[in-house]
């Protein structure tokens, strides 16, 4: 009962955000305006500056429920139809056929057990795109007031905390507040498949290669990283080092991006 | 004729000098690995192998001491990881195995390994894959493993490490019992104690500053029912390694000397040690025979982490006492020095700041032996019981039960000196406890509703009394 008008709660004032965003910026529905900067990521990139270009982002991940739609829409990406070179044995492992998830599953879970080749195709079937490292990063420092909390201690013990609880996945988008940009869950429900995820090379020996890339902590060091905010970005080059294309993952899902034509 | 081509057999083997040349033939055969404090079968006379180890990480909520929990990431589920008994010259085929249900990827290095990252590059694996890798155990000893990926210190400090044992040829001198133990350190949000679900605190790791400091993962691993045993006369062998991240061990057992140690796992031996130095990410084979019955504690000697941050294990030894090594108590003489007796632990304003009182008296029961367990239980025991000759029991006391008044000051206020409890006389000090007004009611309560005392009920209000009397 309270759940349910939690949830009608939740849905009403989803509703108002597309509504009053729409009109505010004219974009793409449910996705939210991100304008471009410069910016020195944490990790990767030989740590040089970056250019953001302006981009729209998903302001949820990918849902269950949408990812039912589209391949209802695209059979070759059904569970039983899916080319196994794309796909590994768990891809959509948590569905009960080629179309129902499993009764323990929720519709509006984001998607998870879906490879990058699937995440990609689904983006480029609504005219979107995978984000790069350098997007997501860049949308991800900001917590729920400033743009870049990279420096706030508060910011990065959140994190870190999440990145510590077991089975957060089970719960619905949107639950997390939204951050300064009016994004979702880009931190405390799963990991997000990024377009260029293996771009940085991380042996798996980590500690090797915090040696090769010496500069790399220079970098931050220029930027008065902490510590936390070392481990935080760590963790996420970890795992995205650790993926390969077709793997699947129960703590792993996607959103889209899209670029701004001018 | 059995014997003399056994013999032979063995003879044969020994002539290989280099580890690497020896055979495993198509011989293979699944490990056996086990949860703390266990070792596996010893190696014994058999043959080198190919040893098949499935390794599963899991990373799950379990209990750091009483009312306090913490996220461990594991190896087989236990902190320390499983245990992993080889020989040399064994092939091992490590599958690494990391849990759907877990966040992140992990990976193991073992010290046991030789090549780049002693196997972390090749077992980096997500949730819900398997790596598999393999090895040949070159060099004989006791090495540890633990998991090596960023942040590699978080990892080891929220309980990834384990040990590995390597026999020489023909396996360990047989004893008659062996456990595996192996000191970490724990960094928590939360100061020791402090109740809940306790997130890893990085900054404190970062400065070395650890709340906890235990043996086998939690407060209490190796206490109470969990103490491990041996009988009189017999020879105990301990697996012992140190996890870190940030500490090392000073080990020690109160009222056991060493008969023989391995020092940091390797072949050098030293013998008649009272405290052997682990390393952290090091171990220690430490052997010796139990001639006297009783309790012997395993302790780090760096001792307030003994008693004030859980590194506190027992060895309990049963069997007929032998006067002639140990005598008990002869006599009891009075000795006058000058200066006052009372010692009393510094006071800080902190102490009540965080608790919340007990609503009921179930809460007070359970907040009572949460304080009981963590302040009281380390000289009082388990079961009140107390330790014959130095501490007095709280079971069934007419001490305690004589006065409550008395009682309370004995722990606000400290009390020395010569006190008779159920019939024995105790001549002892005990320092003025550290514990909020709320904590005193509740362990009192505690204490008065367990092993037959008078059932009284002790609230805030008689503590303040008793204190403010002072």
């Amino acid at each position: 009962m309270i759940n349910n008008i939690m949830k009608s709660i939740f849905l009403k004032s989803v509703f108002l955000i597309f509504i009053i965003q729409s009109i505010g910026f004219g974009q793409t529905k449910n996705m939210v305006y991100i304008e471009g900067n410069r910016y020195l990521p944490l990790y990767g990139r030989d740590s040089t500056v970056v250019e953001v270009r302006d981009f729209e982002m998903d302001i949820f991940p990918v849902t269950n429920a949408e990812y039912v739609d589209f391949v209802k829409k695209y059979p070759k990406w059904q569970k039983s139809k899916s080319i196994k070179l794309f796909v590994d044995n768990s891809y959509l492992t948590n569905w009960k056929n080629d179309l129902e998830l499993k009764d323990s599953e929720q519709p509006n879970s984001p998607v998870t057990y879906v490879s990058w080749f699937a995440a990609k195709d689904y983006c480029e079937c609504q005219g979107k795109r995978l984000p790069t490292v350098d997007e997501w990063e860049y949308v991800a420092m900001a917590d729920e007031i400033t743009k870049d909390a990279r420096v706030k201690p508060s910011y990065n013990q959140q994190i870190l905390t999440w990145y510590e609880t077991p089975r957060s996945n089970k719960n619905a988008i949107g639950m997390n507040s939204k951050n300064a940009w009016g994004v979702y869950d880009l931190h405390g429900l799963v990991w997000e498949w990024t377009l260029d995820f293996n771009s940085v090379l991380i042996t798996g020996e980590s500690r090797k290669d915090g040696d090769k890339d010496a500069n790399l902590f220079c970098g931050s060091a220029s930027i008065n990283a902490t510590d936390l905010m070392n481990y935080a970005a760590f963790m996420r080059y970890a795992i995205r080092g650790g993926l390969k294309a077709k793997y699947s993952m129960k703590n792993l899902g996607f959103r889209c991006v899209k670029d701004i034509k001018n | 004729m059995m014997c003399l081509l056994s013999s032979c057999f063995d003879k044969q083997e020994k002539i290989i000098e280099n580890a690497a040349d020896i055979s495993v033939g198509s011989y293979e055969m699944m490990a056996e690995l086990t949860s703390p404090p266990n070792v596996p079968t010893p190696v014994g006379k058999r043959r080198a192998k190919k040893l098949i180890v499935k390794m599963e990480i899991l990373e799950k909520e379990s209990e750091m001491t009483d009312g306090v929990t913490y996220v461990y990431w594991t190896f087989g589920g236990t902190v320390p990881g499983s245990f992993i008994r080889t020989r040399v010259g064994d092939e091992v085929e490590f599958h690494l195995q990391n849990h759907p249900d877990n966040k992140l990827p992990h990976n193991i290095d073992l010290h046991a390994v030789t090549g780049p990252g002693g196997g972390a590059e090749s077992s980096f694996v997500v949730p819900g894959h398997e790596k598999v890798f393999s090895f040949k155990t070159l060099n004989p000893g006791l090495y540890v493993y633990h998991c090596a990926t960023a942040p590699v210190g978080m990892h080891i400090a929220n309980g990834m490490y384990g040990l590995i044992l390597v026999e020489p040829e023909g396996g360990l001198p047989i004893v008659d019992k062996e456990y595996y133990i192996m000191q970490g350190d724990f960094y928590t949000k939360g100061a020791n104690g402090e109740r809940g679900l306790q997130p890893f605190d990085m900054q404190k790791a970062v400065d070395e500053k650890a709340d906890y400091v235990v043996f086998n993962g939690k407060v209490g691993a190796l206490t109470g029912d969990n103490a491990i045993t041996a009988n009189v006369g017999e020879t105990v062998r301990l697996f012992v390694g140190n996890g870190g991240p940030g500490l090392v061990s000073s080990f020690h057992v109160i009222g056991e000397i060493f008969d023989k140690v391995n020092i940091e796992g390797g072949d050098l031996i030293n013998e008649n040690v009272q405290t052997t130095l682990i390393p952290a990410g090091g171990a220690a084979i430490i052997e010796f025979r139990v001639d006297v019955p009783g309790s012997y504690i395993l302790v780090d000697h760096s001792i307030f982490r003994a008693f004030n941050k859980g590194a506190l294990g027992v060895l309990n030894v049963v069997g007929e006492e032998d006067k002639k090594i140990y005598s008990g108590e002869i006599r009891d003489d009075i000795y006058l020095p000058e200066g006052p007796g009372i010692q009393s632990m510094p006071t800080t304003n902190e102490i009540a700041a965080s608790e919340i009182p007990a609503k009921s008296f179930e809460e007070q029961m359970e907040f009572g032996k949460q304080t009981y367990m963590q302040t009281c239980f380390a000289c009082h025991q388990a079961d009140g019981q107390g330790v014959p000759n130095a501490f007095p029991p709280l079971a069934k006391s007419d001490y305690l039960n004589a006065d409550v008044d008395r009682a309370i000051s004995a722990v606000v206020n400290g009390l020395t000196g010569e006190i008779t409890v159920n019939g024995k006389k105790y001549n002892s000090v005990m320092t003025r406890q550290m514990l909020s007004s709320d904590e005193v009611a509740n362990v009192m309560t505690y204490v008065y509703n367990s092993w037959g005392n008078s059932k009284k009920v002790v609230t805030k209000a008689m503590v303040d009394k008793v204190k403010s009397k002072k």
